[in-house]
């Protein structure tokens, strides 16, 4: 057999007929879903008279329009999403697919409670109703967004009519810098790459930088990768991955841990494997990065500028920073550090593990937020929230001024009731800066936990390499 | 059912690069169990200010331009979230092509399998056919599917469909019915696939009850 990359590997072993000359029929192991793009996929099913063949390859996650105060009960306020809600109740009732309700206490962020609880592994087909199922590259699974008509057509057959992506290969050298991590990593990509960098591509990313993170500075690269407009990311399972799988899969490492050890380890690209396109990128050149605009690709790095309109390429490039420019009232040609916040995130898919809670409260232990500054942390999942509580950084965060919620998707997309007014400018450890995306006429300044942590602590745009730990 | 062999209409401009689906149907329009309601929502932060008001300077706002269905936009149309309820409140509006330089890859698929015909043309054709649609004495634009061809006041462009594209716009192809009648090869794949790899077989489940 001829060479191939791992995404053609996984191609391959879940393709159950090949219908044309571009698409296949696509075995999916593992189907997320969520409250509000799943309801009209169900409704299709009913009118269809249509059943669900295999739900225990199926879960179902409240996630978007969870509200996150503290407390123990979970009440939707909102009449239409505690709909949402309830009806996807039912319908996992009635299909007996299993679910994460609203008050269940690992309920969270589905791309955070899923691998958390081994539910990831290396060699699946991971699909989902929510773009950033680019997530689980990280483990050496497929993973990729999909509609509300696709995920009608997943319930029904367990697969997907899937047009076969191209190979791009990003690997990325060197030490990232200390004050530096994945985030900055996954945006100075998409910086240089840009939005539409990885369009139709599945990206595999390789390289020491990438080898040296921990599983879940993985999630957020592969997370990210989205932004690039691919349609996949991977990183080639290893040691760390099988652990991280392992220590959470505990049939697995019971009863058939060799037989998986055996089939992981063909889960990389063949050495003479050809990609169409080959990024190669310096990890010890990154710096801190933060956006400027209303694309994640209109970033810069924190000791930077705001690029001048006449040094960027003529055409939409220029067009697009002039529009997005406007809208987060920066002035080309100057710095972007300094520039005061009024509200700072911390969570989502992104960025809202135990990792990144650790990394932003290393910065606000023994500090404050800043006056005029109101700043939340959002933990990915009621698991995460319940190990930073064990560690006692909820207390470094409350004592600190922030405030310490419960789990969800929240501010991300600001589906539930945390959304930002108009002109209110956030630093942010999410995934995207469009427009009103976290509220009509909010700001996003899309960073690392880490700088957030900065951002909230000193009311404005700074390079937390500037900011020593505190004992 | 009336299968659209050709398209025909107004043209209206979105000069907008990488415009996302967050722009396209906001948050706040994603709260129902249906596709109903979702027309008002389409483009809602650009077509109404933070009052509510229209804003008059929109394209779609202006009296020569609000029958437009067909939409001229930017490269990437469609990026970021994979809610299809873009896609619903774009047809629901009355918009049935967007013509652009490229498309998000979720948001294309969204909308082949719902019959907003996508079409791709280079940039320099994408640029005339924006001016073509600004003058509204001559913004007719016409779409053959069958004949894969596009003309408007100043450009003739021939465009890609993939063939199983192109039967879902002229057949009126049923694709999960399709992948129904693969029924049997999905289990013996299945079968196969777990028989290979048990870990695979109802981690869902499995791990629901485990927890």
């Amino acid at each position: 057999m001829t060479s191939r990359t791992l995404y053609r590997k996984l191609v391959d072993s879940h393709t159950v007929a090949t219908l044309d000359e571009e698409n296949v029929l696509l075995f999916c192991d593992l189907h997320l879903m969520n409250e509000y793009t799943s309801p009209q996929a169900f409704a299709g099913l009913y009118e269809q008279g249509r059943g669900v063949p295999m739900p225990s390859q199926n879960v179902a996650v409240v996630s978007h329009i969870i509200p996150t105060h503290p407390g123990k009960m979970r009440v939707i306020a909102d009449g239409a999403s505690a709909l949402q809600a309830s009806n996807l109740k039912k319908n996992c009732g009635h299909f007996g697919i299993p679910l994460f309700d609203t008050n269940n206490a690992l309920q969270g962020i589905e791309h955070v409670v899923t691998p958390e609880h081994g539910m990831i592994r290396p060699g699946m087909v991971v699909i989902c109703g929510d773009s950033h199922t680019t997530t689980y590259g990280a483990l050496g699974a497929l993973g990729f967004g999909i509609g509300t008509t696709e995920v009608e057509h997943v319930l029904a057959t367990q697969t997907l009519t899937y047009r076969v992506a191209r190979d791009m290969r990003i690997r990325i050298d060197g030490t990232l810098p200390l004050g530096t991590t994945a985030k900055d990593m996954v945006l100075a990509v998409i910086g240089r790459i840009g939005a539409q960098g990885a369009r139709g591509h599945v990206v595999e990313f390789c390289g020491s930088a990438v080898d040296a993170l921990s599983i879940e500075a993985r999630f957020t690269l592969c997370n990210m990768t989205v932004e690039a407009g691919s349609r996949g990311a991977l990183v080639a399972p290893d040691q760390k991955a099988i652990d991280y799988v392992l220590a959470r899969a505990p049939d697995i490492a019971n009863r058939h841990r060799d037989a998986a050890l055996a089939a992981w380890k063909e889960l990389r690209s063949d050495e003479s494997a050809r990609f169409d396109v080959e990024h190669v990128f310096d990890a010890s050149e990154v710096a801190p990065q933060v956006t400027w605009g209303t694309s994640p690709d209109q970033v810069v790095a924190v000791d930077g500028i705001i690029p001048l309109l006449h040094d960027l390429q003529d055409g939409p490039v220029r067009s697009s920073a002039d529009r997005a420019l406007l809208y987060t009232k920066l002035q080309a040609g100057t710095a972007i550090e300094g520039t005061p916040v009024q509200h700072v995130f911390i969570g989502s898919c992104t960025n809202g593990r135990i990792e990144d809670l650790r990394a932003a409260a290393g910065i606000v232990r023994g500090r404050h937020v800043a006056v005029g500054v109101r700043a939340m942390v959002v933990p990915g999942s009621g698991a995460v929230k319940a190990a930073a509580e064990a560690e006692g950084l909820d207390q470094v965060f409350l004592s600190a001024g922030f405030e310490w919620r419960n789990a969800g998707c929240s501010m991300c997309l600001a589906m539930n009731d945390d959304v930002l007014g108009d002109g209110v400018r956030c630093a942010s450890t999410t995934n995207r800066n469009f427009e009103g995306r976290q509220g009509r006429g909010a700001i996003t300044h899309l960073m690392s936990p880490a700088m957030a942590a900065a951002a909230a602590v000193t009311g404005r745009i700074t390079d937390v390499r500037r900011l020593e730990a505190l004992p | 059912m009336t299968e659209p062999i050709v398209i025909e209409g107004r043209a209206a401009a979105l000069r907008i690069e990488n415009l996302d689906t967050d722009q396209i149907m906001p948050k706040q329009f994603l709260r129902g169990i249906d596709k109903t309601g979702l027309a008002e929502g389409l483009l809602y932060d650009l077509r109404f200010d933070a009052q509510g008001k229209a804003r008059p300077g929109f394209v779609l706002n202006r009296a020569t331009h609000a029958a437009a269905s067909i939409l001229i936009g930017g490269a990437n149309f469609g990026c970021g979230s994979s809610r299809e309820h873009a896609v619903w409140g774009l047809q629901q509006f009355g918009i049935r092509a967007i013509v652009a330089p490229s498309f998000a890859e979720i948001f294309y698929s969204n909308a082949m399998t719902n019959r907003l015909l996508l079409v791709a043309l280079p940039r320099e054709s994408i640029a005339k056919l924006m001016d073509d649609a600004d003058d509204p004495s001559g913004n007719t634009v016409r779409i053959d599917i069958t004949a894969q061809a596009l003309r408007s006041r100043s450009v003739q462009a021939r465009f890609e469909l993939m063939p199983r594209h192109r039967r879902m716009f002229l057949e009126g192809l049923d694709n999960i019915g399709l992948s129904l009648t693969y029924r049997d090869q999905i289990d013996a794949f299945a079968q196969g696939h777990w028989a290979r790899q048990p870990w695979l077989r109802d981690v869902a489940a499995l791990t629901k009850r485990r927890l």
